[in-house]
């Protein structure tokens, strides 16, 4: 899958993955994907939830030897 | 119109540091708009030296310990110093954020923090001991953001 920016969030635990990826999606544009990839198995949830309430859409979830890959494409602010 | 969480951290060890700044920093990351009222012991959460937040075992029975020590024991001197090293450690090795980080997150992420003017007071607490950018203000100040907020929380 293409991304536009990689955030490397392994080894982190809550609600550090969560921070990196705010921190992360305000440094990439509008409609960019952002690639973070986490350890904590907390994290699938809170991303999805994060993803659920801040209206950023997560495109795509791999898990492969114990490590989450997210795709999350930037959506405008609504607020 | 943002959403908005209002909390007042009353407590100050190193623990119980935890969850205001947790719940603060997510929300901000959610696009909150949101406040921490620090009241009493919480204020020491503000002091620019985060360095003395201690945890203690004593009547902690919930406290996870290798081995099971009797509060006797626990009450011992230096017992509050080793336990308080020993979860410093935990924190480090399990990938947890330090007190520090997240209050900076906090404020990066435009938290508003505010001190109890009046446990200031009753504690000889000096202005000068607390980070910048914290505001002081009492019940009132808190109630007028708490009011119009979604989500309130007592810790």
């Amino acid at each position: 899958m293409e991304f536009d920016k990689e955030l490397d969030a392994k080894n982190l635990n809550c609600p550090l993955p969560i921070l990196r990826c705010k921190k992360g999606l305000s440094e990439i544009n509008v409609a960019q994907v952002l690639k973070i990839m986490a350890t904590d198995p907390g994290a699938v949830k809170d991303f999805q939830a994060f993803c659920k309430q801040t209206g950023h859409e997560l495109l795509q979830l791999d898990e492969a030897e114990g490590v989450f890959t997210f795709y999350i494409k930037k959506h405008a602010q609504i607020s | 119109m943002p959403k908005k969480l209002a909390l007042i951290a009353s407590k100050g060890t190193l623990d119980w540091a935890y969850p205001p700044f947790i719940l603060a920093s997510t929300a901000a990351a959610l696009d909150y708009e949101v406040q921490i009222f620090f009241t009493f012991y919480g204020l020491t959460l503000l002091k620019k030296d985060l360095g003395d937040l201690k945890v203690s075992p004593l009547g902690n029975p919930a406290m996870p310990m290798p081995v099971t020590m009797p509060n006797l024991i626990q009450m011992l001197p230096g017992m509050e110093s080793m336990a308080t090293m020993m979860m410093k450690q935990k924190i480090a090795s399990k990938g947890v954020a330090s007190i520090e980080d997240l209050r900076t997150a906090c404020i990066e992420s435009d938290v508003k923090l505010i001190a109890c003017q009046m446990t200031v007071d009753l504690f000889d607490f000096k202005k000068e001991d607390f980070i910048d950018g914290i505001e002081f203000g009492g019940a009132a100040t808190f109630f007028e953001f708490a009011g119009e907020s979604d989500v309130q929380l007592f810790i």
